[in-house]
């Protein structure tokens, strides 16, 4: 009978497994060993395919294609340091000095842009920035500027568009890690002679790190693989890997090269995190778990 | 806000006619009392009193509203806690989790920007004489509940403030480590020598610690005293009923004979008691008389023939250790009333429902005029 009620027990559990299973291996880890093989071979003629790592080797050949590469890497980590510089006070005034009703308001108006579609968000942007937009006839009419000036398709747009997308993302693993922090610590060492700088250096930050460093991938990884923002706030002047890996897959058909491309992405998203973990002394699993 | 002309020299402490309220609610009210250089000072209040609003204010957490609050002979006003001469143990003790029991302590050191070496001699200094030597590198949760108060202390008094203040830091432990720490931290505060300004709510733990008590009732000082007087000569009925055991009796009194007033309760109850304060025939009075102070006999011949005499049933036994107390049910007006059981264990074989007769000394139990309908607890 024991031996009945523990066969049940796994095929429970397994039944209860088995939608996230499915979804794990049928769509991530089956295309990725598809992609994984696409990468590795080259087309020598029509319809006829032999091992190669010429993929490989084309995306270290054309600065283009490196150039974007690290262009991304880099533009990335900016915006998650700048989502991080932005959420932080947002999420503190929510976490610790809000209370009761404005609490819920003031987390309400941060989620709030999110029931929007991405899309719709970006095109916002858009109308507000482009010349013919809000805000270049605002410059005009208050005679900064002379005639319209064109800001979309800047770096510095760009960076705007992914901050605001990335925000919410920063400050929910922002607010659950403040608000584990006892008051009574920042009172202990401000009472103790600690300045502001000074707290928030030695007590909130390591109190908050697993949360930051939560927020940080979590930002760090949806900025990377944003395609909608960098294609329609950056334009054609700044370029993003995505675009490239799209451009492979879809324009020109290519698809070996595209494989090749996302998995180059991975390896750097990959070895970033694990870099950002090392530099900030926090282990993986503690950061999913209390992050 | 100038210095009054009575504040003491040694007074460490000076708090010059502070008030405090919140909204239209009276935290605290107009309040003035000094505390002596090196003494232990408690504040002793129910939850709601005003103790704490008090204490945060002296630390410099909130600003009161109007008074001065002086430490060490400089006025405090517009000074923030970092900079004053003062540091706090947190009620559940807020030691750093992400720093060594060495940083904790060394924390204030490094903010005051001494050098490494010198951090690391005082940390270890005050270690020692905290009895944890060595300890620097342990984490704050490797230890038990009484070494986190002592690093707590440590703490702060490794910055030689010229107070220390507490918000019940005991309150968080169970009953057998509190009773030790009760007697740990008096014995810390006579080593060092700090003046300490304690809070607690705990009645015990004010008079055993303490050099003198303030008991604190709606944001106001009842009486300031040492704990025997506030214990055999309490000035009003709350302090009579709060601090100590105590019986209550409201009635009214029928005749004042020099310091003794004879009164009558509600139901009836004839007792004698020693007036505190002005109580004139006809007033309504409040009467208390402490458990220990009655006696109780189960021949009424074996009390004192000077005393009067009443006689009562055993309601129920409340057996405990040296404070066993039985409660009786006073024969003619029915009144219950808890003494205090001799500790030789005479009357250990009591039944409930036995008749037994019991007396007490009336200049041993206090009259008070009944307070105008003021609230108060006890």
């Amino acid at each position: 009978m024991a031996a009945d009620a523990r066969s049940a027990a796994r095929l429970g559990l397994w039944l209860l497994l088995a939608p996230a299973l499915l979804w794990l291996v049928g769509l991530i880890v089956l295309p990725h060993v598809d992609l994984a093989i696409l990468s590795l071979r080259a087309r020598v003629a029509p319809r006829v395919y032999e091992p190669s790592l010429k993929q490989y080797l084309t995306f270290f050949d054309e600065p283009l294609y490196w150039h974007t590469f690290v262009r991304t890497a880099l533009m990335s980590i900016v915006a998650t340091a700048l989502t991080l510089l932005l959420a932080f006070p947002v999420a503190w005034t929510i976490a610790k000095i809000a209370r009761g009703h404005a609490r819920s308001l003031l987390f309400m108006a941060c989620l709030i842009p999110f029931w929007v579609s991405e899309t719709v968000r970006t095109l916002g942007w858009m109308i507000l920035l482009r010349e013919s937009g809000v805000l270049p006839a605002l410059l005009v009419r208050l005679g900064l500027t002379a005639q319209p000036v064109e800001l979309l398709y800047h770096d510095a747009t760009l960076l705007v568009g992914l901050v605001y997308t990335s925000m919410l993302f920063m400050v929910v693993p922002l607010i659950g890690a403040l608000d584990t922090l006892d008051d009574a610590l920042i009172e202990a060492a401000y009472d103790l002679g600690g300045n502001g700088f000074d707290i928030l250096r030695r007590i909130v930050i390591p109190h908050a790190a697993p949360g930051i460093v939560a927020g940080c991938i979590v930002v760090f990884m949806l900025t990377l693989g944003n395609y909608l923002t960098p294609t329609l706030l950056g334009g054609k002047n700044s370029l993003w890997f995505t675009e490239q890996i799209y451009t492979q897959f879809i324009t020109r058909f290519n698809w070996e090269q595209g494989a090749a491309f996302g998995f180059l992405l991975l390896g750097l998203s990959t070895l970033i995190v694990w870099a950002g973990l090392k530099l900030s002394g926090q282990r993986f699993g503690d950061v999913m778990r209390r992050g | 806000m100038t210095a009054s002309p009575g504040a003491s020299a040694a007074a460490d402490l000076e708090v010059d006619r502070v008030a405090k309220r919140f909204g239209g609610h009276v935290a605290v009210e107009a309040l003035s009392f000094d505390v002596a250089h090196g003494s232990f000072f408690s504040i002793l209040g129910p939850s709601g009193c005003g103790k704490t609003t008090l204490l945060r204010m002296i630390a410099g957490f909130i600003a009161p509203d109007a008074g001065d609050i002086r430490i060490g002979g400089r006025s405090m006003a517009g000074v923030a806690p970092n900079r004053r001469p003062v540091n706090m143990v947190f009620q559940h003790l807020a030691l750093f989790p992400m720093m060594s029991v060495g940083e904790n302590v060394g924390y204030g050191l490094a903010r005051r920007g001494l050098p490494r070496g010198e951090i690391g001699r005082k940390v270890g200094e005050m270690l020692e004489r905290v009895g944890l030597a060595g300890a620097q590198s342990k984490r704050v949760d490797q230890l038990s509940g009484g070494q986190k108060q002592r690093v707590a202390i440590a703490r702060s008094l490794v910055l030689e403030p010229t107070l220390l203040l507490l918000d019940e830091p005991l309150g968080a432990l169970d009953l057998k480590l509190r009773e030790h720490m009760k007697i740990e931290l008096k014995q810390l505060q006579a080593a060092f020598g700090t003046t300490f300004v304690y809070i607690t709510h705990d009645q015990s733990e004010a008079l055993v610690l303490s050099d003198r008590v303030a008991v604190m009732n709606a944001g106001r000082f009842e009486q300031v005293d040492t704990p025997q007087a506030l214990y055999y000569e309490p000035r009003t009925p709350f302090v009579a009923g709060f601090v100590g055991a105590n019986n209550r009796f409201a009635g009214r009194a029928d005749r004042v004979d020099g310091e003794l007033v004879a009164l009558t309760t509600a139901q009836g109850l004839v007792l004698h008691a020693r007036r505190i304060g002005t109580v004139t025939a006809g007033d309504a009075v409040e009467a208390y008389v402490r458990p220990e102070v009655a006696t109780i006999a189960r021949d009424a011949a074996e009390l004192p023939a000077d005393q009067p005499r009443l006689g009562g049933a055993v309601q129920s036994l409340l057996f405990d250790g040296a404070n066993s107390a039985v409660l009786l049910r006073e024969a003619g007006s029915g009144a219950e009333l808890r003494i205090a059981l001799p500790q030789t264990g005479r009357y250990a074989d009591l039944r409930v429902g036995e008749t037994v007769a019991f007396g007490f000394d009336p200049r041993r139990a206090t009259c008070f005029a009944a307070p105008a309908a003021r609230p108060h607890g006890g």
